[in-house]
């Protein structure tokens, strides 16, 4: 419970923000109050209820768990929601812009289309092995396959790692961290069908074999998840099974 | 396919370059000159197989790299790409077959 009301008491924030749309844009200085506690996010919608209501952002949940908020923050991809201006500010300074290698729609606000469809690029779809009828497959915990999978379940799909990841921005079609990721839980996931036709999805040109394992990805995710690990157990995988024949590429 | 054959240089490339680094340091350590290693290289199947591999698996392993590096960083697509790739892939073994050939011929 909070006993006092948070107090003005961090100076004045010099924000700059990026506006603009598709067509271009350029930064707009804001000032804004400091708080004693005061995430990124409520930087953006202080301004927006306070000094320009047409800015345009995107958020949810505001407790990082829908991964709808995330903004470049100082040059560096964050979930706003919980980043503390504390942490991120560099005196008393803020440079937030919208995602790298994403379409801006307007202003903050991305068009994550692309970040999506790759995940079904990826096969990141469950395909069941049993049905409703079925009994529920027992699971143990410890297993190597479950400890895979749950290491990197518990991604919120907020794109940081995506706009973090340079092979994203030199090479269009490349799948990306977070939806490699994915499709590595499932590889991992015993009740899944399609782990043939997965690792064939993963292994395109577009794929795992992209990655130039320089872990941006790793080191910004908010949920500290390991998709650089997750790629390269694809890469390990995926390459087992064409050298032992039990998936081939040749009709691609 | 070229991940594959990238992965496989790789893993023929490093145990060479360890032969040749550690090759290297014996020859000036113990003061050899040009005539002695000759001596010893000239005729050897054994150092033209290790050297004559070791040149395919640099020209593989560099070739399918340039060309990473050509559709990255310069953004090369279609004939230009295969011009450097093959260009590369063609050029090393020349160039390392080459000197393979200086020493062990003879
Ligand atoms: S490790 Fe791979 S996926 Fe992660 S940022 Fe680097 S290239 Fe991208
Ligand atoms: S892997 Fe991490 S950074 Fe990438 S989308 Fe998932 S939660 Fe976000
Ligand atoms: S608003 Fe949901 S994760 Fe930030």
């Amino acid at each position: 419970m909070i006993s006092q009301p948070l107090r003005n008491n961090a100076g004045q924030l010099k924000v700059s923000v990026w506006r603009g749309d598709e067509s271009g844009g350029r930064h707009v200085d804001y000032d804004v109050p400091g708080l004693e506690s005061q995430t990124v996010l409520d930087v953006v919608t202080w301004i927006q209820r306070h000094s320009d209501p047409s800015l345009s952002y995107r958020f949810a949940c505001r407790v990082g768990m829908c991964g709808s908020c995330a903004m470049t923050v100082n040059g560096v991809p964050r979930w706003t929601c919980r980043s503390h201006v504390r942490d991120v500010a560099r005196s008393n300074l803020l440079t937030i812009e919208p995602l790298r290698n994403l379409p801006v729609i307007k202003d903050l606000a991305c068009d994550m289309s692309a970040f999506f469809e790759k995940w079904d690029d990826a096969m990141g779809r469950f395909h069941p092995t049993a049905t409703r009828g079925d009994d529920v497959e027992p699971i143990r915990p410890g297993s190597i396959g479950r400890r895979e999978a749950d290491a990197g379940i518990e991604c919120i799909n907020c794109a940081v790692c995506y706009s973090a990841c340079d092979v994203v921005a030199y090479k269009q079609d490349y799948l990306g961290p977070a939806a490699l990721n994915r499709a590595w839980t499932l590889v991992n996931d015993v009740r899944d069908a399609a782990r043939g036709a997965r690792l064939r999805a993963v292994a395109s040109d577009a794929g795992c074999h992209s990655c130039h394992s320089h872990q941006s990805c790793t080191t910004w995710c908010p949920i500290e998840l390991n998709p650089t690990a997750s790629i390269a157990g694809l890469k390990r995988q995926s390459a087992l099974a064409i050298l032992t024949g039990k998936i081939s590429l040749d009709d691609e | 396919m070229l991940f594959l054959a990238q992965r496989i240089s790789a893993l023929i490339m490093a145990p060479l370059a360890l032969v040749h680094l550690v090759l290297i340091v014996y020859a000036v350590q113990g003061g050899l000159d040009a005539q002695e290693i000759l001596s010893r290289t000239r005729g050897s199947i054994a150092w033209a197989t290790l050297y004559g591999l070791f040149v395919i698996a640099v020209s593989v392993h560099a070739a399918i790299g340039l060309r990473a590096v050509g559709q990255e960083w310069l953004k090369l697509q279609g004939t230009l790409l295969n011009v450097l790739t093959w260009g590369s892939g063609l050029g090393l073994p020349l160039l390392g077959f080459r000197a393979v050939y200086a020493v062990v011929a003879g």
